[in-house]
């Protein structure tokens, strides 16, 4: 199963646990025990798709590129920056051969 | 009160948001946003634990945003309502705090490993104190630029309680030689090729007597999300200092140059911390203390009032000055009047302010300035840097008053 499908199906059977999931288990001086809520933001459909959710999502939700500035100057220099940056300062482990392909779904897609 | 610049929108159809984001409209029900008032800037609502409704800026890493009406609350951010922000996924969500010890350690005589009572056992002090993050307001730049794209909501002010790191420190005896102080928490990357998050202050600074590891926030455990069971608090400074789960802190004879220090969270080199845009820094240093800033909160932009007389309140701060003065204008800067200071909870509290105004019927734009003891006063041009930290223009509230 690809981590894609498995977060899918993740996210389906925390939905299905409602809202009263989100509860904090303990509280004052014994163990604490912490559950964030479900991630509710998705990728957009686009060209690529499956190889911006294979690489990106490991490390942060669809949101950290839906509230990113839009517009005419925030399309492939923009978004290859960003990449780049994933790449160099995070050390995301992005395959060359993926890197346009990630590239164009951003400027295409936000 | 909820504020027009954070327009509620009820997405109550759930088949109409599913069909938008392509997911089960079951996943969207009923579910509030918010707009920040620059573009794409939509933002839902999410209840996380020990959190009231906050503005959901990202998830994973969490960054969730204080809705501004809370400032006019109360002078104090209330806990359940104060802003979150992580750099690195791996957030710890099983904390005991019976286990749960600090390392301190590197060029100390004595390196130690305190636990959680070791540290309440000592001499406690308090201090109320703003928490901002280095890009609050990062929405409101001017050529916009890449990072968390926040409203005005990515602050707080809280009474911290907890021990001087300079007692900790003394306690471990710092060797002759050191420079500089690093600060690690219990938060960390998921993958070990992504640098941890770790932060560091001269020693000089460390050593102040005011910055704090602290265990209290407004007389209560920390929020698990706001650092539990201790964080650093580094009054003055930006959010970026204020380690959360802080569980290391190592004394070095050397500058700290990993990636948060030396490449992240830097500011141009001069005065103003600005660049023309397009253009980049000359030098560059670490990020340092907040610059003076100040808000209106009890009216918000595109407001209807009624013509005639009006209290306008608000807040402002600084780095650790104080605050000394704030006037407020009502003709967009033409002619200013002095507010009264409300009570003073110490130079790095939020200082309240509030002026009577008159309104004559017609368009108004508020603004409102404030100047600090130090001298420094806020600009009526927003200033620009690279990495859009420290907005603090002089803020304008446009209303119509009948």
């Amino acid at each position: 199963m690809t981590r894609s499908v498995l977060l899918a199906l993740a996210g389906a059977i925390a939905l299905a646990g409602g809202i009263c999931a989100f509860t904090l288990t303990a509280a004052g001086a014994k163990p604490v025990s912490y559950k964030l809520p479900d991630e509710t933001a998705e990728f957009k459909p686009g060209p690529n798709l499956d190889v911006v959710k294979n690489n990106c999502t490991a490390c942060h939700s669809a949101d950290y590129i839906q509230t990113q500035p839009r517009g005419p100057k925030f399309k492939k220099d923009f978004w290859q920056a960003e990449v780049n940056k994933m790449i160099k300062v995070y050390g995301a482990p992005i395959e060359e051969a993926d890197i346009g392909k990630i590239v164009d779904y951003l400027a295409a897609t936000y | 009160m909820l504020d027009r610049r954070e327009m509620m929108k009820r997405v109550g159809a759930g088949l109409a948001f599913g069909a938008m984001y392509g997911l089960s409209p079951l996943k969207a029900f009923a579910r509030d946003s918010v707009t920040l008032p620059f573009d794409n800037g939509d933002r839902p609502l999410v209840k996380v634990p020990q959190k009231r409704m906050m503005i959901g800026q990202t998830s994973r890493p969490p960054q969730l945003e204080t809705p501004f009406s809370v400032f006019d609350e109360s002078v104090i951010t209330p806990n359940d309502a104060f802003f979150v922000r992580y750099h690195l996924a791996d957030v710890p969500l099983n904390i005991d705090p019976d286990t749960f010890t600090i390392e301190i350690k590197g060029k100390v005589d004595h390196p130690l490993k305190l636990s959680l009572k070791d540290i309440k056992k000592m001499k406690a002090t308090e201090i109320v104190a703003v928490n901002q993050c280095s890009g609050n307001s990062r929405g409101f730049s001017n050529p916009r630029v890449a990072g968390g794209q926040s409203g005005n909501g990515a602050m707080g002010n809280a009474r911290w309680r907890g021990v001087p790191l300079k007692a900790v420190l003394e306690q471990a005896g710092v060797q002759a030689g050191a420079k500089q102080v690093v600060f690690g928490g219990m938060d960390g990357p998921v993958s070990d090729k992504t640098p941890d998050f770790a932060k560091a202050l001269d020693l000089d600074h460390a050593r102040d007597g005011e910055v704090m590891l602290a265990y209290l926030m407004n007389g209560r455990d920390l929020p698990v999300l706001n650092g539990f069971p201790l964080r650093l608090v580094v009054p003055g400074y930006y959010g970026t200092y204020w380690v959360k789960h802080l569980n290391e802190i190592t004394v070095i004879d050397s500058v700290y140059d990993n990636f948060w220090m030396k490449t992240a969270y830097r500011i141009p080199d001069n005065a103003c911390a600005c660049v023309e845009p397009g253009t980049a820094p000359k030098a560059t240093v670490p990020i340092n203390k907040f610059n003076v800033r100040s808000f209106i909160t009890n009216v918000a932009d595109g407001a209807k009032l009624k013509s005639g007389g009006k209290l306008l309140r608000g807040i402002a701060f600084d780095g650790g000055t104080g605050i000394k003065e704030v006037a407020v204008s009502t003709d967009g800067g033409k002619t200013w009047k002095t507010a009264r200071l409300g009570r003073d909870y110490g130079k790095y509290s939020f200082r309240e302010w509030r002026v009577p105004v008159k309104l004559t019927a017609g368009p108004h734009e508020l603004k409102v300035r404030a100047t600090s003891n130090g001298g420094q006063v806020q600009p009526a041009e927003a200033t620009f840097n690279p990495a859009g930290y420290m907005r603090n223009v002089i803020e304008t509230v446009r209303v119509t008053a009948a």
